[in-house]
């Protein structure tokens, strides 16, 4: 049996292969899962809270869900790359913590302790990437190391500066306010006020995706996340890959510890403890594969968004808001389990 | 089907300089002596064969070739040059690229992706640097195709192919980049007959375009189908080194089964109606 050249520059099309609708290629895309549950969540509020569907109560849900998003693709990347990272949650505190205290203590322009913050989280960002390619345990437990460390550290030096678990306020600084016009300023279309985190979120779903299916790094994030020896064996930089991705994470909680002092003037020192596992279960809802090399920015995106609609949706709704712990639960298991049969049925052949 | 043509590389004159030359080569993992005094050559369009059982060594010899390990003894020369490589990027970079069993390819990935795995070529510049796409999925295409591999979806996940596909596919990448010397892990051990005979198809291309190529098995059957070089490794050390000329499958059978011990085996099987030597996968 002989085979015909394919003409140059055209796809072959071969009698073989099926055609392949758009739907059946929508049903093999990772964010299936949570679109499909982000359309379902989104009906179910619309009945069962009055208010859901108001463009302001839009622009809140939008809000809630830009500040887990934000955490949330890097952290998917992440995941992609085959790595976890439990500090995530502190550090967007200690990030907001040092910008804060830098620019109190030293009383410098605020954008000089933003810019300390930024050198510092990434910083922290290369400690956890840097540990965990010289050693060789689970990221998981480096970064529980990491994690417990940050916490001591944000009450820690918080209460020996500044006596009390929160920071001074740092309002009335040089530097305030064009830094709150960056990291948490409102814009106002057609009289609905959104938060200038729903763009910080879009950039960052806009960038992940970029970097992740059309950049070299993005081709290294999958493998070493999907066959970290077949990487190595082919020459991927195993190690600089996996620096870079808790870079990101650094980066995004940087951008969300700014927002938070900027937002709220002053930081409270605990807080944080527990969002990485928001930021975790958003990017698993969103179609990431825990053992890494599968997954997508826009899916984790899209858990972000199942989540803020499910936090503000119960409070329009009007229930007690104990109920959005057992709605996360539920959603994580339906998920997973969506997930994996649509990539079972996505990746037979026959 | 060229397989059964006999290659007339072992007739090639003896003062080319080989490709990869390891002169007693030895690697000790603390007080384990994982490999001692192996000699072994790669030349340009021939297949060196190395073989043994479990636990020969065959592993650590490829790891010291393909730049994950570096020997503690013996001269290692690359084109006639002595050489201690650093990282699998540096052999890369040399020109021998290595072919594990199973570690290959990464199986979530597209095939099309997996083919330029750590060398993706770019278009664009500066923030707008780009992986070339199209030209990636033309290129994967056409080089399988050249290989003789058509394939389906250039898309397709590589962990639905085959695995005789994948190896397929990780040989044609090697040939693909310009490698010099290809070394293979174990090509045939997890495969079937017919799937063997397919990837010993693409190793022979391989070594008719002009590469040298090591192929490590613990199947003589397979090596002496398409080798010209045969080293024999046993708990770590040089059993035998033979040409093509020298040996008969027969008696590269019964060395690599260690002689006496296939003797035994024999006796002890013989009330088997039909033993089956034929190197059954661990």
């Amino acid at each position: 049996m002989s085979t015909t050249a394919p003409a140059p520059g055209k796809p072959a099309a071969d009698e073989r292969l099926l055609k392949t609708s758009p739907l059946k290629k929508f049903l093999g895309r990772p964010e299936l899962g949570s679109v499909v549950g982000a359309v379902a969540v989104f009906l179910f509020f619309a009945v069962v809270a009055d208010s859901f569907l108001r463009t302001a109560s839009l622009a809140t849900v939008l809000y809630a869900a830009s500040t887990i998003g934000i955490m949330a693709v890097p952290v998917a990347l992440l995941m992609i790359g085959g790595e976890f990272d439990l500090s995530a949650g502190v550090m967007v505190t200690t990030s907001a913590l040092i910008s804060s205290m830098f620019s109190y203590q030293m009383t410098a322009n605020i954008w000089v302790g933003v810019g300390v913050s930024l050198l510092a989280t990434l910083a922290i960002g290369v400690f956890n990437g840097v540990m965990l390619i010289r050693t060789d345990p689970p990221s998981f437990i480096i970064t529980l190391g990491t994690f417990l460390m940050l916490t001591g550290m944000n009450l820690g030096f918080t209460k020996l500066i500044s006596g009390t678990v929160s920071t001074k306020s740092i309002s009335d600084m040089e530097g305030f306010s064009s830094a709150k016009d960056v990291f948490a300023s409102t814009i106002t279309i057609g009289g609905v006020d959104f938060k200038i985190t729903i763009v910080w979120w879009l950039a960052m779903i806009a960038v992940a995706t970029w970097i992740l299916l059309r950049t070299r790094a993005g081709n290294w994030i999958f493998a070493v996340g999907g066959g970290e020896q077949a990487a190595r064996a082919v020459g991927v930089p195993v190690g600089r890959t996996k620096i870079g991705l808790y870079m990101g994470v650094a980066f995004g909680a940087w951008v969300s510890g700014q927002h938070l002092l900027f937002n709220y003037d002053v930081v409270q020192s605990g807080e944080g403890v527990g969002n990485e596992l928001i930021y975790i279960i958003a990017a698993v809802i969103g179609g990431c594969l825990i053992t890494g090399g599968y997954g997508s920015a826009v899916g984790a995106a899209v858990g972000a968004l199942i989540f803020g609609m499910t936090s503000k949706g119960i409070v329009y709704a009007e229930w007690n808001p104990d109920w959005f712990k057992f709605f996360l639960g539920a959603m994580l298991l339906l998920a997973t389990l969506l997930n994996a049969w649509v990539r079972k049925r996505a990746e037979a052949t026959k | 089907m060229t397989t059964e043509a006999a290659p007339e590389g072992a007739t090639a004159a003896p003062e080319r300089t080989p490709l990869v030359e390891l002169d007693g080569v030895s690697k000790y993992y603390g007080n384990i002596r994982a490999l001692e005094g192996v000699s072994l050559e790669v030349h340009a369009g021939e297949i060196s064969c190395v073989l043994g059982d479990n636990g020969a060594g065959k592993s650590t010899l490829i790891k010291i070739i393909a730049g994950l390990h570096q020997h503690d003894a013996g001269t290692f020369r690359i084109e006639g040059e002595e050489a201690r490589l650093a990282s699998p990027r540096e052999a890369l970079d040399r020109g021998i690229a290595t072919v594990y069993q199973d570690l290959a390819v990464v199986p979530l990935m597209p095939v099309w992706r997996n083919f330029f795995l750590g060398s993706e070529p770019t278009k664009g510049a500066g923030p707008f640097k780009r992986l070339d796409v199209d030209a990636m999925r033309r290129t994967t295409h056409a080089e399988l195709l050249r290989m003789g591999i058509d394939l389906r979806d250039v898309d397709q996940p590589i962990g639905t192919l085959s695995g005789g596909e994948r190896q397929c596919v990780a040989i044609a990448r090697a040939v693909y980049f310009g490698a010099k010397v290809l070394v293979l892990d174990e090509p045939t051990a997890a495969l079937g007959v017919k799937q063997s005979g397919v990837v010993l198809k693409y190793v022979a291309a391989a070594r008719d375009a002009g590469l040298g190529v090591v192929l490590i098995t613990h199947n003589p059957h397979h090596a002496y189908l398409v080798g010209d070089r045969f080293v024999l490794l046993k708990r770590g050390a040089m059993s035998g080194a033979h040409t093509r000329a020298e040996i008969t499958l027969d008696e590269l059978t019964r060395q690599m089964a260690g002689g006496s011990e296939l003797d035994d085996l024999r006796h002890e099987l013989e009330r088997t109606p039909e033993p089956d030597l034929g190197g059954g996968a661990p």
